[in-house]
């Protein structure tokens, strides 16, 4: 039988969604499930991993794989492939494990296909180009492991029916010195305070047409109106230095699958379409009639942000009050 | 320093991109720019060598339609350029284009090597570290701020929770974020001085990419088009307020 790792992710929580979501997909391809969890705390994310279909994880509690970034983690899973030889790889699209899975290419020699939507086989992926317009199936050829980078939230992660923890493989993180050029000397944390962008039921995002760091305090008044609601933002936006990268939605930051979305001040670019296109409900306001996000949209809006973001905060507390 | 810049030649994005009948973009007689995402690190290397001293050199690959971007480098500020060009890297995937700018970086000594994160046609996101692997060097993705610290770097790089200030020694490749700098545009001088540069023109064969690796190991095999979302309405701000309002009552949100 063959056999598809999930190159899993830590969080702050323990395993990523990212890394539940990958196995909870693989499970309905026909192959025996591993995961591979490098880094601080693995040895506990283990437990999760197991309950979502991974019969093995091979972990390492090891902090150089935190305190050195990318090298160590492709040299310890080369490794790893090199012993046990699975047939597919999947990773998750986000700094970390691209850094990893584009070591580990050069290292194995070995194909390598990023931002797919959907994993139909052992050497298949679909993914979505031009800006989503076009679906493309790849097939993937040449030695294995293939290597495989989904985007996040592409499937929901559920726990499979009556798996349990997984048997841990407790990994030897031998990484020379020579592969600890890296290091990561301080860390420093600017996300927004209330709910995650990824959690939150209604996402409000700021982009270039808000035009400064300041409107971004109008948002967080709309959000504080509608209760619960995250603040994210466009690459362009976070781009400008106006708000940190945390707000990021889009191909490179966050992916948000909110029941309302509302883009204040955003074209559109294919950049962050791909992050908000999955919303239920999509609301842009922009000034520009020919904006492309405005195709999207369920009621698309236009005119001046600045008048009507305050006008709907108004009428928004009018409403609860009433 | 000697630095070295990977410039990708893209479509442009104002045009409309099509697939060829071997499931292949079509790139001849498109209209193209250099990636807006490596301005960032041409700025960058041109800073770096202004304040310590060296050289900045221009790579790409692509096809012909790819010096474009080489040149843009060069108006830029940039020294040299080296564009690699050759009908078998046609279709190359990120392994093949890995190797090919790793062999044309490693022909001769340098200390820092500075891509985008992303190109913005593509989006792969790993070919920077694939090329540090193949070089055997350190490597810093996600980097929003650089500055030389003692014969090494000091950097600033984006984390999910906010950032982590990263040292790196030398030589190394990292992968600089938009918005990282203010790219200076070419001046009439610089354009003019571009011509005059040297720049070379690299095939498959000169760089020692050989047959077994000049072989893509992935494939589209079948395109869709995706169902296109119903349109919804296109309202003024004032009608707006009273709508979207209602919009967020049905959603159960307010």
């Amino acid at each position: 039988m063959p056999t598809i790792w999930v190159f899993a992710e830590l969080g702050p929580d323990g395993a990523a969604s990212s890394a539940l979501e990958l196995l909870t997909k693989a499970r309905s391809l026909d192959a025996r499930l591993e995961a591979v969890a490098l880094g601080p705390r693995a040895t506990e994310a283990a437990d999760e991993l197991g309950r979502h279909g991974a019969e093995r994880v091979f972990a390492s509690d090891d902090a150089v794989f935190a305190d050195h970034p990318g090298r160590p983690g492709a040299h310890v899973l080369a490794s790893l492939v090199d012993e046990h030889t699975p047939d597919l790889v999947l990773f998750s699209t986000a700094y970390e494990a691209r850094d990893v899975a584009g070591r580990l290419q050069a290292r194995l020699g070995v194909t390598l296909m990023s931002n797919a939507t959907d994993v139909l086989g052992l050497d298949r992926a679909r993914t979505e180009i031009f800006g989503g317009t076009k679906i493309v199936d790849v097939e993937l050829t040449g030695p294995s492991p293939r290597l495989v980078l989904v985007r996040p939230r592409s499937f929901a992660a559920e726990p499979a029916d009556g798996a349990g923890p997984a048997e841990v493989v407790t990994v030897d993180a031998a990484v020379p010195d020579d592969l600890r050029g890296v290091r990561v000397v301080e860390r420093h944390q600017e996300a927004a305070s209330g709910p995650r962008l990824q959690d939150a039921k209604v996402v409000i995002a700021g982009g270039r047409g808000l035009g400064g760091p300041e409107p971004f305090a109008m948002l967080d008044e709309l959000g504080a109106a509608i209760g619960g609601a995250a603040v994210g933002a466009s690459r362009a936006a976070v781009d400008a230095g106006w708000v940190p990268y945390s707000y990021q939605i889009g191909q490179t930051g966050k992916t948000v699958k909110p029941e309302v979305y509302l883009a204040v001040g955003i074209s559109g670019a294919l950049q962050h379409l791909v992050g908000m296109k999955g919303a239920k409900r999509i609301v842009a306001v922009n000034k520009d009639a020919e904006a492309p996000i405005l195709k999207l949209a369920d009621i698309g809006v236009v005119g001046d942000l600045f008048g009507f973001v305050p006008a709907l905060t108004e009428e928004i507390w009018k409403r609860r009050s009433s | 320093m000697n630095v070295v810049v990977l410039a990708k030649w893209v479509p442009s994005p104002q045009g409309t991109p099509e697939l060829g009948p071997d499931y292949l973009l079509v790139r001849a007689g498109a209209d193209g720019a250099l990636d807006p995402g490596d301005e960032f690190g041409l700025e960058a290397a041109l800073q770096l060598v202004e304040a310590g001293g060296g050289e900045v050199t221009v790579v790409s690959m692509g096809p012909d339609e790819a010096l474009a971007a080489v040149q843009r480098g060069l108006a830029m500020g940039a020294h040299r350029g080296v564009l690699i060009t050759d009908p078998a890297l046609r279709g190359a995937d990120t392994l093949m284009t890995a190797r090919a700018l790793a062999a044309a970086i490693g022909r001769q000594p340098f200390d820092l090597v500075i891509a985008g994160v992303e190109s913005t046609d593509g989006y792969t996101g790993t070919l920077p570290v694939t090329v540090a692997e193949l070089l055997a060097v350190d490597s810093v993705t996600a980097v929003r701020h650089v500055e030389p610290a003692n014969g090494a770097l000091r950097l600033e790089r984006q984390t999910e929770a906010g950032y982590d200030v990263v040292t790196c020694s030398m030589p190394a490749v990292i992968a600089l974020t938009a918005g990282a700098n203010e790219p200076r545009y070419p001046s009439l001088k610089g354009i003019m001085a571009a011509k005059q540069k040297p720049l070379e023109r690299l095939t498959a064969e000169e760089l020692g990419l050989t047959a077994d690796v000049l072989a893509p190991t992935q494939r589209v095999v079948d395109v869709e088009d995706a169902a296109p979302k119903a349109g919804g309405e296109i309202i003024g701000a004032d009608e707006a307020v009273a709508r979207v309002a209602d919009l967020l009552a049905e959603a159960k949100v307010i």
